[in-house]
């Protein structure tokens, strides 16, 4: 086993015919066995670092090597260490998933009767071994997103990338994605995950980076990155209808979400009291209270917002 | 990848390209063996019986081995345009392109479905023309290596196809206004010595008319070129074809960003 990191990229560039600069002299590391969160809104350039580390974008610059093998010099070592699932749905809708989970294995060189077994698996796995016989246009299209990681599980890969792999899953499939997800990372596969569910990405891994405009703004640990929230949310369920006018106590924002919800928005550490006290005065009545739990949102919408854009 | 990998990786291709062009049996083998049992009625047995000999072989005996030609090339042509555009247009070709084969490996397998097609095609028709006519092959390894060549040059020429093409459009347009023509101008139907100057030198600029005459040779011993121009022609194809096609997989031209 090589101590060289998961990834490691150094100044990488991208400029498009077009003009268009996808990424700008990014740097990033993701270490051995962790389960990483890759964020950005859409447009940031995240696919195209995914491109670039799956060898179908061609970088203009720079460097990004897969356990201390360079991506573009030595391609195909590089790549027989990654697994992608795409963003896009990019499956043979003719073949049966059985054939297209062994068909991957043979391109990676794996012998028929290893990736027979490993097909058997790995759609045992994500539960389509009885759809593996029929063909893949007749999937959901949760069971294509759960083909496409089976697929990408073909070669046992050392790091598995998956581009929103729960786009459009409904929450049952997610979990369940999550759990597989969860557990190989366990058995030592390092996973990047780039999601559009913030609350997936705080729920699932450890070190996060934030992409917007080609440019890395943020890249550390989640907890790090929540604890640099200094406001906490809290949702309160209300026993009678909410009023039209809210309260508006010094220093906490109070926002109706619906008619028995109302979000409160205070300084980290700052006591209840006054929140429960203007609450009290204005005749509403809290029957429950949870911290907000998607807090990386409000991070993630602070830190790419409009005009932002890092030097 | 080692060398055992690649040929794995190989295998897998291949297979994929015969299961689905078996698959799809009534698209990749029905309509050529109808298409030419109508060539046989109608030119060989209704017209053909007219025309008398050419060469001292019955109309049907010589248009035979150019049927097959003709057959093989076309078919070899639209097995790779279809299924690596098909491949390219669904976005699956990314399976292959995310994987550690050499672009040599994807080609092979590719160009190896593609003559499989051509020469199964091939051989259907050789067997329909059975019904038709008597035929012998004076020299099978002159048979067997040209249409080979021949299916090699135009599945390279299709690859290439293949990658440039954006629109289904983009992979009719050459068979229709470039490969047919070529096929009906390149002596399947007639010797080009029956044609008057400057005609018959102007139809030594078609390759098909090389691949079609060393087949015939090779079949009838009635060929219109020597086998050593015709051999030069269809090797000298293959190679340029080939380095371009290959030149192209590894810049990733149309696959890679």
């Amino acid at each position: 086993m090589t101590s060289a990191p998961a990834l490691d990229i150094r100044d990488l560039r991208k400029t498009y015919p077009n003009g268009v600069e996808a990424l700008k002299d990014i740097s990033l590391t993701v270490e051995a066995g962790d389960l990483f969160a890759l964020l950005g809104p859409n447009g940031a350039g995240k696919s195209t670092l995914i491109g670039i580390l799956s060898s179908l974008v061609n970088a203009s610059g720079g460097e990004a090597s897969v356990f201390g093998v360079p991506v573009q010099t030595r391609r195909s070592e590089a790549m027989a260490l990654i697994g992608l699932v795409p963003q896009e749905l990019n499956l043979n809708q003719f073949e049966r998933p059985l054939d297209i989970c062994i068909n991957q294995a043979g391109f990676y060189g794996i012998p028929r009767r290893i990736a027979c077994e490993r097909a058997e698996k790995y759609l045992r796995e994500l539960k389509l071994w009885d759809k593996a016989e029929h063909s893949a246009r007749m999937l959901s299209g949760g069971m294509k997103r759960r083909l496409m990681i089976a697929r990408a599980m073909m070669n046992e890969p050392r790091l598995l990338i998956l581009d929103e792999p729960t786009a459009g899953v409904d929450i049952e499939i997610r979990r369940s994605m999550w759990q597989f997800v969860q557990g190989i990372n366990r058995a030592g596969t390092t996973v990047i995950l780039t999601t559009h569910y913030l609350e997936e990405a705080e729920n699932l891994c450890r070190n996060i980076a934030i992409i917007d405009h080609g440019r890395i703004v943020e890249h550390t640990t989640m907890r790090a990155l929540l604890a640099k929230l200094d406001v906490e949310t809290f949702v309160l369920d209300l026993a009678a209808h909410c009023p039209d006018a809210l309260p508006a106590p010094e220093g906490i924002a109070l926002r109706r979400i619906d008619e028995h919800t109302v979000e409160a928005e205070l300084p980290r550490g700052r006591d209840l009291n006054g929140l429960f006290a203007a609450l009290s005065a204005a005749g509403i009545a809290v029957r429950s209270m949870r911290t907000k739990s998607n807090r990386l949102e409000e991070l993630f919408v602070r830190l790419t917002a409009p005009g932002k854009e890092a030097a | 990848m080692n060398a055992r990998e690649q040929w794995v990786a190989l295998g897998t291709i291949v297979r994929r390209e015969v299961m689905r062009i078996l698959r799809i049996w009534g698209q990749t083998l029905m309509p050529p063996a109808i298409t030419m049992t109508l060539y046989f009625l109608i030119f060989g047995t209704l017209i053909g019986s007219r025309i008398g000999t050419l060469h001292g072989y019955t109309y049907m005996q010589y248009i035979t081995p150019g049927l097959v030609m003709m057959s093989v090339i076309t078919n070899s042509y639209g097995n790779i345009t279809s299924s690596f555009f098909g491949a390219k247009f669904g976005r699956y070709v990314e399976e292959m392109l995310v994987s550690p084969m050499p672009p040599l490996v994807i080609l092979g397998g590719y160009v190896a479905g593609a003559v499989l097609r051509g020469l199964l095609v091939g051989a259907i028709v050789l067997a329909l023309s059975l019904f038709f006519t008597h035929l012998t092959v004076v020299n099978p390894w002159v048979t067997a290596s040209s249409v080979l060549l021949a299916s090699v040059v135009f599945s390279l020429a299709g690859f290439i196809n293949a990658v440039y093409a954006r629109k289904f459009d983009d992979i009719a347009l050459v068979p229709t206004f470039v490969l047919t023509p070529l096929t009906y101008l390149g002596g399947v139907f007639y010797s080009v010595d029956q044609l008057p100057a400057p005609w018959r030198e102007i139809s030594h600029a078609n390759p098909i008319l090389y691949m079609v005459s060393a087949f015939r040779d090779g079949m009838l011993g009635a060929g219109d070129i020597a086998l050593g121009p015709a051999y030069a022609v269809m090797l000298g194809l293959m190679l340029v074809l080939g380095w371009v096609a290959i030149t192209l997989l590894r810049r990733g031209v149309g696959l890679r960003s």
